[in-house]
């Protein structure tokens, strides 16, 4: 969509630099209008992360962040994955589990707080279910979109050559809904990474959800709080982007011909 | 359908229904109630005028965040999606801001509106307005192009086209985005209202732990969210249907 | 092929209508310069059915875009009427094939698109009779979902003829259409063009479609594509395609581009 004549290479630099420059510009002037003490201006922030990466907490936070994520995230696939797959597969199973699935879904995670910690009390557990529960219902939701948008002409063809039904699913259906299920699998990784801070802020005490709350909660550090919501948006940006680097390998890259 | 096959998604609930009943009988301390429990936490609330004013809270605050962010975001998406530079310009800031959970913003939001509902509205606000900016974008730029040029060859000025070109076409994407945003508004209301406001069903788990652990309550909180959230799901939906059986266009 | 009203004039005593000079076309995509078009002269003639035929991307899509004014040229000029084209124009109307058609809105929708400037009766007047040139009587409040591929072609020429046009630019309107339906559609364009008579420029690698319907064939090679050979057929409306001269006709272009007579 263009409206007006194709851009140049260089301003793929310059507008995004250009428009990041002048909304710091604004951020500082604002905090300097109002005269607050307490709202950080974006040196304060600078400032701010050099505090935490010199006092090297904040190493172990994100490292406990993300060991989170990787945990929950990875049961939720390694179950996510197989279910859908099958309910996928199997339309009738679909219809039956479906509706149970629909109403649980919109509870939001953080809703399963109490119940996570009576069953695992407050800690990493807790937390890592947390982020299960959210990346769980995306990742089955994506297989099964991605295996009953399979041509069905694959099907037919994969019995034609006469594939036993095991060997359908993984030899034609399985890479066949590839591209989808990555896709599925990459939201469901966006949804664990904002669960992860969500569950921080009140089930655990360490990570960078904690981080942020408890800058303020103590000495109410506003930098150190826009400070960390910085680094949680950079990884999370960044755990996008190495995904997105997994989706060009080229044996997968055929589904993605018009774009994720 | 049989009324057999329509029956099994049924079947398949009361069977879990029935595990769930089991497995919180056999607790050595009776701490989670099973179903039963939970359906005397919901007549209780409601026996108490609880329930309704406690989803009467949760539904306002929704409402008016993501009517804001609508307002807000829709205009906004499609004029940078329409100029090339302004996506160009936008891009990377609106990419770093996506991963930051809106509840990260909770002591920014009680350090400008204090504890209540104008934090809480914020919070949904946020958690609403980047999703469907990146939509209404998103959206613009997969018009085709020769809609425009077509537009352009019989004679519309740029207004006219954005009002009789663009904005019918974008539609089917925008309603989907909104049903979707609608969903992320309703699991930010909930999580907002555990930790920064003192009514609505997300208050009403924290507090019916906190001040008794009185977890039929709380278990009744989270069935209640389920099910208004599947409704207001379906609410959309069926939005979706009228506009796509008209247009029949959409789902591309 | 239809019977046509009157026989039309001899070509030499055409106004030109378009004029395209010295036309260069050069396209940059990351550091990559690719020459399309080089050196394209060209005149079309008032109420002309001109063909440009050639391989597919050849270029001569890219020409019949900086015609219509959606391209800029890299050197050259087009003119029409005398006057220098600088973007698209509602006398020059472009049909694309039938993606191009409105979903949203229903056939007379579509065909009212342009109307804008005219009263309420006299759009619908307009509006239904261009319904009926192109016979799509009976589907007026369909959607474009409910039509098939022939219909919606037919749908987008009465959208572009509604508003009267001088000319009408073809970018292979038939090609996502079965065999049969492009032999009815064919029968159908030249039936229109000889009501109203507007200048057609017309794209396609089909040959015996461009011997079938143009005054003259503008055969073009690949890219970067030059004006090969321009071939006028001579036969008048209907045309017998089993005519010793269609038939002499078609084959030197078939030799033109280089192509046996045996498969």
């Amino acid at each position: 969509m263009k409206s007006l004549a194709e851009p140049r290479k260089w301003e793929g630099l310059f507008w995004p630099i250009l428009a990041s420059a002048l909304l710091l510009a604004l951020w500082h002037y604002c905090v300097r209008w109002t005269a607050t003490t307490i709202f950080p201006s974006p040196l304060d922030v600078g400032r701010g992360i050099a505090e935490l990466l010199r006092e090297g907490v904040l190493w172990t936070d994100i490292a406990d962040s993300l060991r989170r994520v990787a945990v929950g995230f990875g049961a939720a696939a390694a179950l996510g994955i197989p279910l859908g797959l099958m309910l996928g597969w199997s339309p009738a199973a679909d219809r039956v589990v479906n509706p149970a699935m629909q109403i649980l879904r919109p509870i939001s995670p953080i809703a399963w707080i109490p119940v996570a910690i009576i069953f695992f009390g407050i800690g990493d557990y807790a937390a890592i279910f947390l982020i299960f529960l959210g990346a769980f219902f995306p990742i089955v939701v994506a297989c099964v979109d991605g295996v009953s948008n399979v041509p069905s002409m694959y099907r037919r063809a994969g019995r034609n050559f006469g594939l036993a039904p095991w060997r359908l699913l993984a030899q034609v259906i399985f890479p066949a809904a590839l591209p989808r299920i990555i896709i599925g699998l990459r939201i469901a990784l966006g949804i664990a990474w904002l669960v992860v801070v969500a569950a921080e802020m009140i089930a655990v005490d360490s990570g960078l959800g904690y981080l942020v709350i408890d800058s303020r909660n103590s000495g109410k550090r506003y930098d150190l709080v826009v400070a960390a919501m910085l680094l949680i948006g950079v990884i999370g940006l960044t755990l996008d982007f190495g995904f997105r680097r997994i989706e060009k390998i080229k044996s997968v890259r055929w589904g993605f011909r018009h774009g994720p | 359908m049989q009324l057999s096959v329509r029956l099994r998604p049924v079947i398949f609930i009361a069977g879990l229904l029935i595990v769930w009943q089991i497995a919180a009988d056999r607790q050595s301390v009776h701490l989670l109630p099973g179903p039963w429990g939970v359906a005397g936490g919901i007549a209780d609330l409601l026996r108490h005028g609880l329930l309704l004013k406690y989803v009467t809270a949760s539904l306002f605050r929704v409402t008016w965040g993501f009517i804001l962010a609508v307002v807000l975001a829709v205009p906004l998406g499609l004029a940078i999606g329409w100029y090339r530079r302004a996506e160009m310009a936008f891009n990377p800031i609106l990419q770093v801001l996506r991963p930051i959970s809106p509840l990260a913003w909770i002591p920014i939001a009680i350090l400008w509106f204090g504890v209540g509902d104008l934090a809480a509205i914020f919070l949904i606000f946020l958690g609403c307005f980047l999703p469907l900016l990146l939509t209404a974008i998103q959206a613009v730029q997969s018009v085709p192009d020769i809609y425009v040029n077509i537009g352009r060859n019989f004679g519309l000025r740029p207004f006219e086209l954005i009002c009789r070109v663009l904005f019918p076409a974008v539609i089917p994407q925008l309603i989907v985005g909104l049903r979707i945003t609608l969903g992320i508004a309703w699991l930010v209301v909930v999580a907002a209202e555990m930790i920064a406001v003192n009514s609505g069903l997300g208050f009403l788990i924290v507090d019916a732990r906190n001040a008794g652990n009185r977890y039929d309550l709380v278990l009744a909180g989270m069935v209640m969210i389920g099910t208004i959230g599947l409704l207001l799901d379906m609410g959309i939906r069926s939005l979706e249907h009228i506009k796509s059986s008209r247009w029949s266009y959409s789902e591309d | 092929m239809q019977a046509c009203a009157t026989p039309p004039p001899a070509l030499e005593m055409l106004k030109t209508k378009l004029r395209a000079e010295h036309i260069h076309m050069v396209f940059q995509r990351d550091g990559k310069t690719t020459p399309v078009l080089e050196d394209i002269n060209l005149q079309v003639g008032d109420g002309e059915f001109l063909c440009l035929l050639g391989p597919s991307g050849c270029g001569k899509s890219t020409l019949l875009n900086i015609m219509a004014g959606f391209l800029s040229p890299s050197s050259g000029e087009i003119r029409v009427d005398a006057d220098i084209v600088r973007g698209p124009d509602p006398r020059r109307i472009f049909v694309f094939q039938e993606r191009g058609v409105f979903p949203w809105l229903t056939v007379e929708g579509n065909i009212a698109f342009g109307l804008f400037k005219l009263s309420r009766s006299q759009r619908e007047q307009r509006v239904s009779h261009y319904v009926k040139m192109v016979g799509l009587e009976g589907f007026e409040k369909n959607y474009p979902a409910e039509l098939s591929g022939g219909m919606k072609q037919r749908l987008e020429v009465a959208r572009a003829l509604a508003v009267n046009p001088d000319m009408l630019f073809l970018d292979e309107p038939f090609g996502a259409l079965d065999s049969i339906t492009r032999l009815i559609m064919r029968t159908e364009l030249l039936r229109i063009w000889e009501a109203e008579r507007k200048t057609i420029i017309f794209v396609t690698h089909d040959i015996d479609e461009a011997v079938q319907l143009a005054d003259r064939v503008v055969v073009m090679s690949s890219r970067p594509a030059t004006i090969q050979q321009i071939v006028k057929i001579d036969i008048p409306h209907p045309r017998d395609i089993s005519s010793p001269r269609y038939l002499e006709l078609r084959d030197g272009i078939l030799e033109q581009i280089g192509l046996a007579h045996k498969v």
